[in-house]
């Protein structure tokens, strides 16, 4: 979805806060949001890991902005919580001081899935065996896609209808654009291809610069 | 004032979810112990060290990252497949996630959070020079510089340039000084 996450080459945010934190996890809530997220994917109600991305997505978008990673990540565990019926939005904020909201977005219809059963066989890893031969190999130019779709998915609007060059064939894994929506790991090819600045930026970006980028196959076509 | 939003929702969801029995205080506490003290940046510096002083080492995991450390065992988030790039006098590698924040987990524990902020997510792939020179790392004009946007499962981990003072130093003290920074590619060791 052309949502607010999908930051790359946006301008106007100004210089970088380089300073670390002490450690990575500094306040308890910030470990609760981690933990539960942990624990909504055991419990399925994330799904998969790219169900819960898109939840994240989905996040009211001036939170996403303001809460800081964690409460990013608590935007999108309130939705999947919501979606799921395990709690409803009133029964946060009956908790909260007067304006201040859960930034849940749960869709009117949200996709009604529920993670497969995971036994000893399930691969732990995205990684699959692939079955067909790749659609194009290592040097050759590749055309990104145009559009963006409205559901998850992996393609950077800054990378959209832009031509660069396969650097690696990387094999087939479970397919985000499927796998967050419950439609299947529907696996894919994934290639890192490689695009030069000025080609994404135009002329007034860094010179002599590169920027590769982890691509699956539908989203490529040959340029010729 | 923002932040102090998001910390009393979550107070607020923790509470309603102790109560429901979905999550347990001690397992929260666990999580933050794991993540703060067990999992961090010490993992991938000792592979850093190792790779300067071991050729055959640096052969293996410059060619599949992955199997390389797997002896290791590294705890904290499986990576599917990692992938490490070697920073030279032609080419510098900096790693970021423009979509959210993916970060190699287990060979740098959970990432700082500048890495995480829309500054760096948005920046890094249009003006990488002028970001890392807000990390007081000023590359010369004929230093090719490689972004590497992680917009998959695959991650990346940058194989800094040894100083040359560092020659001959132990495996300890070399892991000691490789910073966090340098192995996600913002900043050259000294």
């Amino acid at each position: 979805m052309d949502g607010i996450h999908d930051l790359g080459g946006r301008q106007g945010f100004g210089p970088i806060a380089t300073a670390g934190d002490p450690v990575p996890l500094p306040e308890r809530w910030q470990g609760f949001v981690f933990a539960l997220v942990n624990q909504l994917l055991r419990e399925g109600i994330a799904a998969n890991v790219d169900h819960f991305r898109h939840s994240v997505e989905r996040i009211e978008p001036s939170n996403y902005l303001s809460d800081g990673y964690y409460g990013r990540w608590l935007g999108g565990a309130e939705t999947l919580l919501i979606e799921s019926a395990v709690i409803s939005r009133a029964e946060v904020e009956s908790r909260l001081p007067a304006q201040n909201n859960v930034a849940a977005r749960p869709s009117a219809a949200p996709d009604q899935f529920s993670a497969p059963p995971k036994d000893e066989q399930s691969p732990s890893t995205a990684l699959r065996q692939s079955s067909q031969p790749a659609k194009f190999e290592v040097g050759a130019a590749v055309l990104t896609a145009k559009h963006g779709a409205s559901g998850h998915s992996r393609l950077p609007a800054y990378a959209r209808n832009c031509i660069g060059t396969i650097v690696s064939v990387n094999g087939v894994w479970v397919y985000p654009d499927t796998h967050a929506h419950g439609k299947g790991e529907a696996p894919e090819y994934l290639y890192t291809v490689c695009f030069q600045g000025a080609d994404l930026f135009g002329e007034e970006c860094d010179q002599d610069v590169e920027v590769c980028l982890d691509l699956f196959e539908p989203y490529l076509s040959d340029p010729s | 004032m923002s932040h102090e939003t998001a910390r009393i929702r979550a107070e607020a969801l923790e509470s309603l979810l102790i109560e429901k029995g979905l999550i347990e205080a001690e397992r929260v506490d666990d999580v933050i112990v794991r993540y703060n003290e067990r999992v961090g940046p010490m993992n991938g510096a000792w592979v850093v060290a190792r790779a300067w002083q071991d050729p055959d080492f640096k052969a293996r995991l410059l060619a599949d990252g992955t199997e390389a450390i797997k002896e290791y065992e590294f705890e904290g988030g499986e990576i599917d497949k990692l992938v490490v790039v070697e920073n030279t006098d032609e080419q510098h590698n900096v790693v970021v996630c423009t979509l959210c924040s993916c970060y190699p987990w287990a060979v740098l524990g959970l990432p700082p959070k500048w890495y995480k902020d829309p500054a760096y997510r948005s920046r890094v792939v249009r003006e990488p020079r002028q970001v890392l020179a807000e990390f007081g790392t000023e590359l010369e004009e004929d230093v090719r510089v490689r972004v590497w946007d992680s917009s998959a499962e695959v991650r990346y981990l940058v194989l800094p340039q040894q100083p040359p003072e560092w020659v001959g130093l132990d495996d300890e003290t070399m892991a000691e000084r490789v910073t966090r920074n340098s192995m996600i590619g913002v900043e050259r060791l000294s």
